[in-house]
């Protein structure tokens, strides 16, 4: 077995009455590409939230990265990135500010901050937009900068909430070719999507319906499970009685 | 009659072009989809077709109607599902359900058939305030809004964005009910998925349509046969056929990579001895059905 860099037992979040994540339990290794599924309103960006260490538990225990979520917030965020399609980059400000201005949070020198940017701008053929607004940039790139400035300072975990969203199917498959090769670097990659056929691109994937954890392993194990073709068919008989909705 | 008609027509912000020359047809009770990522066009499309916004080049007709001239007309007659929530959160289901009817000169009760099987779901929560609902119900109310003054085309802008695949489903359903009701329906979504479900569909790109057809003759042209392949590990694969010279395009598809190749005649199985001395194991390379995707793809890389 793997090391694990996110371990969650029994993590619970209430609203007063409301139980948004109820008593999960899991285990994501290093370099793992782990796939967060389920419904509008199952409960998964409250969860996402304790992870990144945004939102203190009702009870249960974590470990990200080797940090408690109770205590150890500060450490979490230095030690992951995040990236959703609603937030990423500061459209207002260039490519570039935008690589100064995250490098700068996150605490790096000014010298990597400046040797990293280059090799991102390189790496992402972004050399005639470097000094452009974000703003104007198309979408799809925007997602790919946005994943790139989220891993710029090496985190050990990078969080991404629906990162592809409405890109094109072209950009979308050029996206998780750079989640490919982070995880192949050892990141270890934690995602949701409502793209089912991304769901198959990951390790494994858990599925959330009302709050609770309702399947964890790998695509090919699910499908034989459900004795379903698609992880379509998979999710839909899992979600298919789900009660709540965001 | 057509429903919609759209000759050369053109949209540009500050210069940039978001709709370029854009002509399309849609027949009385057709379901089409307007197909495209973001950023394609979409949403101005949808805003000159409901008089919101001026065409700076081209000819609309909703009706017959011209979307420049004839706005106070298309306006009474057309029903519009913005992409944004735009219903009035301070108002109970029941209320903003009122006033639209009231705005269009109907009531509730007049067309009340329309939205029957909808509205049945939200009838449990109709003192609910709007802003309180959640998003499938929102989803709901906002169709059963542009429904009750019984339009005759009915313009949906990504209505599915963002809803999980089950809800996604649901509000398909919803769709062909009412079309069994002879309502035509504009839609538009980035999901290629729900291309299938349309009875045609324009796939667009950076404002310009790629192609017009049934799905079924979209999926009938594409150019090559088509492969699904899988190995142990996917993303060496993906490298594998990327490098190779044999191979024409490659890319994910889910659990599979798709692939086709530049000679048509190439012998499948010799084809696999190369990846397995590349380090793959267990690979398997079957022929497998073209998709919307897989055409949109297509239509992408023979433009770059």
């Amino acid at each position: 077995m793997k090391e694990a860099v996110i371990t969650t037992d029994k993590l619970t979040k209430r609203f007063g009455d409301f139980v948004a994540t109820n008593e999960i339990s899991f285990e994501v290794s290093r370099g793992e590409i782990f796939g967060f599924l389920g419904a509008n309103g199952a409960g998964k960006t409250t969860a996402m939230r304790m992870l990144c260490g945004l939102s203190t538990p009702s009870s249960g225990n974590a470990s990200i990265a080797g940090f408690d979520v109770y205590r150890q917030t500060e450490q979490i965020k230095k030690n992951i990135g995040y990236m959703s399609q609603k937030f990423s980059l500061y459209e207002d400000l260039t490519v570039l500010e935008n690589i100064r201005f995250f490098g700068g949070i996150y605490g790096l020198s000014r010298p990597r901050i400046r040797e990293k940017g280059e090799k991102l701008i390189k790496d992402l053929g972004l050399e005639q937009e470097a000094k452009k607004l974000v703003g104007a940039l198309p979408l799809g790139w925007k997602q790919k900068l946005s994943f790139s400035v989220a891993i710029l300072h090496d985190p050990q975990i990078v969080f991404l909430d629906e990162p592809t969203g409405g890109v094109d199917p072209v950009t979308r498959r050029q996206f998780w070719n750079m989640i490919y090769e982070a995880a192949d670097r050892g990141v270890t990659i934690f995602v949701t999507t409502h793209y089912m056929d991304e769901a198959e691109y990951c390790n494994r994937i858990s599925i959330m319906v009302d709050g609770r954890v309702k399947a964890l392993d790998t695509p090919r194990n699910l499908k034989e499970h459900f004795g379903a073709a698609t992880m379509d068919e998979v999710f839909y008989a899992l979600a298919r009685g789900a009660k709540r909705s965001e | 009659m057509e429903a919609v008609r759209t000759t050369h027509l053109k949209k540009t912000y500050h210069g940039k072009t978001a709709v370029d020359e854009v002509s399309l047809t849609i027949e009385q009770g057709e379901l089409f989809g307007l197909i495209g990522p973001d950023g394609a066009g979409k949403t101005s499309i949808f805003r000159m077709l409901t008089t919101l916004l001026l065409p700076d080049g081209g000819a609309a007709a909703v009706d017959g109607l011209d979307v420049v001239k004839d706005y106070r007309q298309i306006r009474k007659r057309v029903g519009y599902m913005p992409g944004k929530f735009s219903l009035y959160p301070d108002l109970s289901v029941e209320e903003n359900l009122n006033f639209f009817a009231t705005v269009f000169n109907t009531t509730v009760a007049a067309n009340y058939t329309l939205i029957k099987d909808i509205y049945v779901q939200l009838e449990p929560f109709k003192k609910r305030r709007a802003g309180k609902l959640s998003g499938g119900m929102k989803q709901k109310l906002a169709l059963c809004c542009a429904l009750i003054h019984k339009p005759t085309v009915l313009f949906l802008d990504e209505p599915t964005t963002g809803v999980d695949p089950v809800s996604r489903k649901e509000f398909w359903e919803m769709l062909q009910q009412l079309k069994a009701q002879h309502i035509t329906i504009l839609v538009s979504t980035p999901y290629m998925d729900e291309a299938s479900l349309c009875d045609k569909v324009a796939l667009i790109q950076q404002g310009k349509i790629l192609s017009v057809d049934t799905p079924a003759a979209i999926v009938a042209s594409y150019p090559q046969p088509l492969y699904a392949a899988r190995a142990n590990e996917m993303h060496q694969l993906l490298k594998a056929l990327q490098q190779s010279a044999d191979v024409r395009s490659s890319y994910g598809f889910g659990e599979f990579a798709h692939v086709s190749f530049k000679d048509t005649d190439i012998d499948i199985a010799s084809f696999e001895t190369i990846l397995a001395k590349k380090g793959l194991t267990d690979i398997e390379i079957r022929p497998t059905p073209v998709t919307i995707e897989d055409c949109f793809i297509e239509r992408l890389n023979s433009q770059a």
